[in-house]
């Protein structure tokens, strides 16, 4: 009936030095994640849409739908 | 002194039941959970008091061959020696009752009853929806939305074909 003497000391820091590498790890990998599958292509949405944007052409249809209230559509 | 007059004006039922007055004239009435108590509990493991208070013939006379040479005990003395000290070993006491399928049988039958009230609250509470909710509502709703260009680079509007007139395949 002779055990061994359990561990009495540094139990937290054992924990820690197993489980914080882990956890900074998981964390960086869900920021690169998300910066490359969400961002990144909402940038390139965003550039593509603009590059050929023509803003009177989109004013024009706009106001001819009768949604501004500060200009009527030309017919009138 | 002043405290035994105001406990013979309380009145004398009272006497028989509070703490000591004069001399032990009145004794307390030991009540059963003011005892130390009997409990198999893991992070406790030698309780206040034996499990056996009573012991019979057989297991007197053991406690007597207790007190002599441990190593003269038989296997079944020794067990016996340790169930009339403590109720449930460890292994017993640890064993897991199965009250857990309990508890998820009454949350799945608490959801479909709710479940219940929920359909006949939507028929006989509510009232109607408002206009807003009809179909040709909704159609010259979501017509005025695409015109004004809502969210026209990821959302609602970039799905739609302003060429064509249809939603975008």
């Amino acid at each position: 009936m002779s055990l061994p003497k359990p561990a009495m000391r540094g139990l937290l820091a054992k924990r820690l030095r197993f489980h914080l590498p882990i956890a900074f790890g998981l964390s960086i990998i869900a920021a690169v994640a998300f910066k490359f599958t969400v961002t990144e292509p909402r940038k390139q949405a965003y550039a593509d849409f603009y590059k050929h944007y023509d803003s009177m052409k989109e004013f024009s249809a706009m106001r001819e739908a009768g949604v501004f209230e500060s200009v009527r559509p030309t017919g009138k | 002194m002043l405290a035994t007059r105001v406990f013979r004006l309380v009145g004398n039922r009272t006497l028989s039941t509070s703490i000591c007055l004069r001399g032990g004239h009145g004794v307390a009435k030991v009540e059963d959970y003011t005892l130390p108590a009997y409990f198999d509990r893991r992070e406790s493991p030698l309780p206040d008091i034996k499990f056996v208070q009573q012991l019979s013939p057989e297991q007197k006379s053991l406690k007597e061959k207790e007190k002599g040479s441990w190593a003269a005990l038989s296997k079944e003395e020794k067990i016996a020696l340790y169930r009339i000290s403590f109720k449930e070993s460890f292994a017993e006491m640890d064993k897991g009752t199965g009250e857990w399928k309990s508890v998820v049988a009454g949350i799945f039958f608490f959801i479909g009853f709710t479940g219940l009230v929920v359909l006949w609250q939507r028929k006989y509470v509510y009232g109607d929806v408002p206009h807003t909710f009809d179909a040709e509502y909704k159609q010259k709703e979501v017509q005025r939305m695409l015109d004004m260009r809502i969210n026209p680079v990821e959302g609602f509007s970039a799905k739609w074909d302003y060429e064509n007139n249809a939603w975008k395949k």
